[in-house]
Parts: structure tokens; C-alpha cells; sequence
């Protein structure tokens, strides 16, 4: 019974694909009098199987879009007590269909001096990438759309493709604001690109594999409760996990990073100058990159599908997703937006520090011995030390240079 | 310690977003259409003619005062008049207001001396005529003393004591609310 629900939708898709065979084989029987040979069985095949993984995906997750922005509404307007979206569908939770709606039938502007092409372009470049960061997510057991040797290096060379969109984006508009918001978009994320992938490292060194396939199974563990494995609960998989969602928060553009939008200095940063289906386009490449930051949060730190066995596979995957989901929310509706000199400070001052002793600490923990419960709960202590240590020594540092006060040219 | 007030602050979230669900006086949002908050007794909008009884027992009688008085001049009056012997009777054959003129001054239910005229609190008066849309006339002006009473409860208790005893004094007049047409009708 588990293993049904557990391989409901790979079941699905051999389905589908042997239907198509099928009606394939049929149809060249009428055509040619035979049926397809393997090579071209294969072909067809295979070009099922990418066809269903992307409308799966496709469809998946930009419902979640939706959901998510309905999600978001409503959560932040509870943290500032009021109601949220309640007028269409029960609880609102048509919202976002009536807003995809409004959006289509909106006005598309371009301005008059904007670089055409390249306003035109960066929408679709933005997206693109967001989509295709889904990929290399193994969402449950059997269910990697693709199982890449490189697969958590590829993930983030797709992800820094959001950059360029965005400096499109500011470039194409021909608008102060476009190009302040763009210069400082890629200049937060070229920064924080570099501690969510040293975040990423230590993971990569205890599993000695790029493969998000191979790092999920390295996280199972025998039984029913599946939780033991995740990296999480190591001293050097909890920090990683820390460093990896606040360089994802970041890298997402998301409060408290959202500089680069920065409503109130700079309107609306680098989409300042779009509106209708092309600014929605990049509310979804936002949202989709958001939720694709998560899976690989998931996948690294928090034992990607594995759970214990009372809900599937793929369901304990998009729940943890959507944990993290309502975390990134919860801190949008805490804290607030960030300074530049902040931001950037706190990138290569803090985090990349901090993230270079986590794998120092990852390096002791990989040749302490671990195979009794004593080993391994010293071999845990140690590297708790070391982290906290790290922690302690960064923090002394960043608080003494925040500190400082700060001189104002023209405002004091 | 480095991250203290981070977590501090996510904790004050964490309670508002928990708490709004349980403690119904955090959320303040009225939602409007459904649900109504009762207005100031002191707030008012625009003027109508207070009856008592029955809609033809109206206080007014066509002195045109509140006519004169109103500044952006959004009150019409004629008197009406016997249709045997032409003379003009203590009331009004046509009594307009204007609402999309009127300002909302209170200055005709300040000079009446009858207290025929008083500020509504109506303020669903959308409309999609701009010319002659928002007149009304005498019978939509025409409003009864208890609802009067509803709107501006204090205000219309004094009203109803100075009118009650200014009648006393004048023999033949008659009660308040309950009394038969006036005479002179």
C-alpha cells in the first residue's frame, strides 16, 4: 500500500509512456504495415518521458506559484494582524487566478527609449533558469527528472543565469531606477553566490558526489522514522543549512534582501519599467527560484524524500519545501530591508568566513572516527566546538565593525 | 549574543501571526460591505425634512429661510397653495435638495426655525447621473422623527423638548409625533 502511494506518479508516467508507445506502434502499423523499430520505440520513449517530466513540473509548480503568493499574502498579513485576501474562492484561495487574469489583460508597456529586444527578452531569460533549477531535484524515490554527476554544480551554474536576466531587465529599461536596482542586484548576488555555494560544500565533501540522487541516498537511513541520516542534525550540516538558507534568501531577491526591488528607494528596481504578463513573468521567476532554493535545501541538508513512512515520498519532499517556503515568508514579515554597505558586508565579512570554517570543521569531522556511539557523539561534540567557535569569532568581528558609527556626507 | 535580536524579532512575529487567530479584538479590519461600524452620533452628511407621524405632517412650512441661508444654494422651494382661494398655505409643494451641491455645512438645520430640517448620516449615494442625479426631492428628503431620533439620539431629544413646550405655549397646537394634521392644511 505504501509503495503504491510512494510510486503513484512514477507508475503514472511508465504509463503514459508505454500508452504512447503504443498508440505509436499502432499508428506506423496503419502507415507502414510494421511497427517501429527499438531505436525509434526507444526515441519515442524517451521523448515522452522529457515531455511528461517538463508539463509535470511545469503545471506543479506554477500552481505552487499561485499558492505560494496566496500563501504569502495571507501569512504576512496575519504577522500584521489583519485578514489578507478573503474575497475570491473560500479563504481567498482564488486570488491568484483573479491576479494571473488581471495581469494578462493589462496593458503592456515598453518605453519609448528602451532597448526593445533585450526589454523584451529578459522576462523569458528570468524564468527560464527558475524552471530549469527543478530539474535536478530528486522530488522523491524514483523520481529525479534528470540524475546528473554534476547535478548540484549545474543547479547553480542555471541559477546564476537569473542575473543577467536581471541586469537585462535594468539595461533594457533605459530608467535610472531600472539600473540602480539591476547594478545592485547582480552585485548582491554575484556576493552571495559565493557563501550558497561554500554553504553547499561540506555536503558535497561527506557524500564525495555532485549527484543530488547520491546526496539523498547518502541521508536515508534503515526503519520506519527515516530522519536519522539527514545532515542536518551534524554540527557542520546544521551551519550549512543556516548559511545555505540566508545566501538563498538572497540569492531570491527576498526580504531581507530585496535591495535590488527596494520599493522604497528605488520604486521597483530593475522592473520598474514592465507591467502585464511581463512583470508577472518575473514575479514567477522570484517565486519559482524561491521554491527551487528550498527543494535544493531540502535535497542538501534536510534528507531531501527521506521521512518517516507515514506520507510518500514526494510528499515529504514538497512539505519540507514548503517549510521553508513559510520561513522565507515568516522573515519577510520580520525583518527589514537591508543597507548596501550592510549587505555587502555582511556577505564577505560573516558569511564567507564563516561558511570556510564550516568546512574546515566538515574536514575534521570527515577523519574523526565515527564507528562507535561514543566515536561518533565525540567526533559530534568537536565539531560543535569548532563551529560555535567559528560562530563566535565571526560575530565578535562583524558586531565590532557594525559598531562603528557612520559618517553621513550631505545629511548630518 | 550575534543573531539575539534576529530571533526576538521572529518571535514577535511568530506570536502576532498565531495570536490574530485565536484573539478576534487583534483584527481590526471591519469588512465594510458586510459588516458596518455605527457612526458618530455627531457625524453627518446631507440635509433632509424631518415628518412627525405620518410623512404629511412634515414640520416644514415653506418659510425658505434654509433656502436663503444655504450658500452654494442647493435648496428649491415653492410654497403650496390653496387650490380654492390661491392663497399660500404653511408648507411646501416642492422641496429639492441638490445633494451633488450641497456642502454639508448644517447651516439650514442651524437656521430653521422649526426644526423641520436635519443632517442624515446616509453616505451610500453613488450614482451615474452627474446633472440632476443626486436631487432629491421632497419625498425622498421626507425622513420620520424616530428615525431621528435613531441617527442623533441626544441632539433630537432637545429638539423634541424645546418643541413640546414652545407648543404649550401656543394653544391649539398639537402633540408631538401622535397629533392629527395641522390646522392650516
Amino acid at each position: 500500500m505504501y509503495n503504491f502511494f510512494d510510486q503513484l506518479i512514477v507508475t503514472l508516467g511508465t504509463w503514459l509512456v508505454g500508452l504512447v508507445v503504443a498508440t505509436g506502434n499502432s499508428v506506423s502499423k496503419i502507415c507502414c504495415g510494421q511497427t517501429m523499430g527499438d531505436a525509434a520505440a526507444h526515441n519515442v520513449a524517451a521523448g515522452t518521458e522529457i515531455v511528461l517530466i517538463c508539463v509535470t513540473i511545469y503545471g506543479v509548480f506554477a500552481l505552487c506559484f499561485g499558492l505560494a503568493t496566496w500563501l504569502e499574502r495571507k501569512m504576512l498579513a496575519r504577522i500584521q494582524n489583519r485578514y489578507g485576501p478573503n474575497r475570491v474562492g473560500p479563504f481567498g484561495l482564488f486570488q491568484f487566478v483573479a491576479d494571473g487574469v488581471k495581469m494578462l489583460t493589462k496593458e503592456d508597456i515598453v518605453p519609448a527609449r528602451a532597448d526593445k529586444l533585450v526589454h523584451f527578452l529578459a522576462p523569458a531569460v528570468a524564468l527560464a533558469p527558475a524552471l530549469l533549477m527543478f530539474g535536478f531535484l530528486p522530488f522523491g524515490r524514483n523520481m529525479a527528472p534528470t540524475d546528473l554527476d554534476t547535478a548540484v554544480i549545474a543547479f547553480f551554474a542555471v541559477g546564476a543565469g537569473s542575473e543577467l536576466a536581471l541586469f537585462m531587465a535594468g539595461w533594457g529599461s533605459r530608467n535610472k531606477y531600472s539600473i540602480l536596482g539591476a547594478l545592485r542586484a547582480v552585485a548582491q548576488m554575484i556576493s552571495y553566490e559565493i557563501p550558497l555555494v561554500l554553504a553547499a560544500v561540506p555536503v558535497v565533501m561527506i557524500v564525495g558526489s555532485l549527484s543530488t540522487t547520491q546526496i539523498v541516498a547518502a541521508q536515508g537511513a534503515d526503519g520506519f522514522l527515516d530522519v536519522s541520516g539527514w545532515f542536518v542534525w551534524t554540527p557542520w550540516g546544521f551551519a550549512g543549512f543556516v548559511l545555505f538558507l540566508i545566501a538563498a534568501t538572497a540569492e531570491s531577491n527576498r526580504c531581507p534582501f530585496d535591495i535590488p526591488e527596494g520599493e522604497s528607494e528605488i520604486v521597483a528596481g530593475f522592473h520598474v519599467e514592465y507591467s502585464g504578463f511581463k512583470f508577472a513573468l518575473f514575479f514567477m521567476a522570484e517565486y519559482l527560484g524561491m521554491m527551487a532554493m528550498a527543494g535544493l535545501g531540502v535535497t542538501l541538508f534536510l534528507g531531501g524524500w527521506h521521512g518517516p513512512k507515514l506520507l510518500p515520498s514526494w510528499a515529504w519532499f514538497m512539505l519540507k519545501g514548503f517549510l521553508i517556503v513559510c520561513w522565507l515568508i515568516w522573515l519577510r514579515g520580520t525583518l527589514p530591508r537591508l543597507r548596501v554597505d550592510q549587505l555587502m558586508a555582511f556577505a564577505w565579512k560573516a558569511m564567507l568566513p564563516f561558511a570556510l570554517f564550516n568546512i574546515f570543521a566538515t574536514a575534521v569531522w570527515f577523519y574523526l572516527p565515527k564507528t562507535t556511539l561514543l566515536q561518533s557523539a565525540v567526533a559530534w561534540l568537536i565539531t560543535a566546538a569548532l563551529v560555535v567557535a567559528a560562530y563566535w569569532v565571526v560575530s565578535r568581528f562583524v558586531s565590532r565593525r557594525a559598531g562603528a558609527p557612520r559618517v553621513y556626507r550631505y545629511a548630518s | 549574543m550575534f543573531g539575539h535580536g534576529l530571533l526576538q524579532g521572529l518571535i514577535v512575529t511568530a506570536r502576532n501571526f498565531i495570536r490574530s487567530y485565536f484573539d478576534p479584538e487583534r483584527l481590526t479590519t471591519v469588512q465594510y460591505p458586510e459588516e458596518r461600524v455605527k457612526l458618530p452620533e455627531n457625524s453627518r452628511s446631507f440635509p433632509f425634512l424631518v415628518y412627525d407621524g405620518a410623512p404629511d405632517n412634515l414640520r416644514c412650512v415653506a418659510c425658505k429661510i434654509c433656502e436663503q441661508e444655504c450658500p452654494p444654494q442647493c435648496i428649491y422651494i415653492e410654497v403650496e397653495r390653496d387650490p380654492k382661494t390661491g392663497k399660500p398655505v404653511r408648507r411646501p409643494r416642492v422641496f429639492d435638495i441638490d445633494y451633488s451641491v450641497c456642502m454639508q455645512c448644517q447651516i439650514c438645520a442651524e437656521v430653521c426655525p422649526f426644526d423641520a430640517i436635519k443632517m442624515d448620516q446616509v453616505y451610500e449615494l453613488a450614482g451615474t447621473n452627474r446633472f440632476g442625479g443626486m436631487l432629491h426631492n421632497k419625498s425622498a428628503l421626507l425622513k420620520s422623527n424616530e428615525y431621528y431620533h435613531q441617527i442623533h439620539p441626544t441632539e433630537a431629544d432637545e429638539v423634541d423638548a424645546h418643541l413640546s413646550q414652545s407648543r404649550k405655549k401656543m394653544p391649539g397646537a398639537t402633540a408631538l409625533s401622535t397629533g392629527p394634521k395641522p390646522p392650516n392644511v
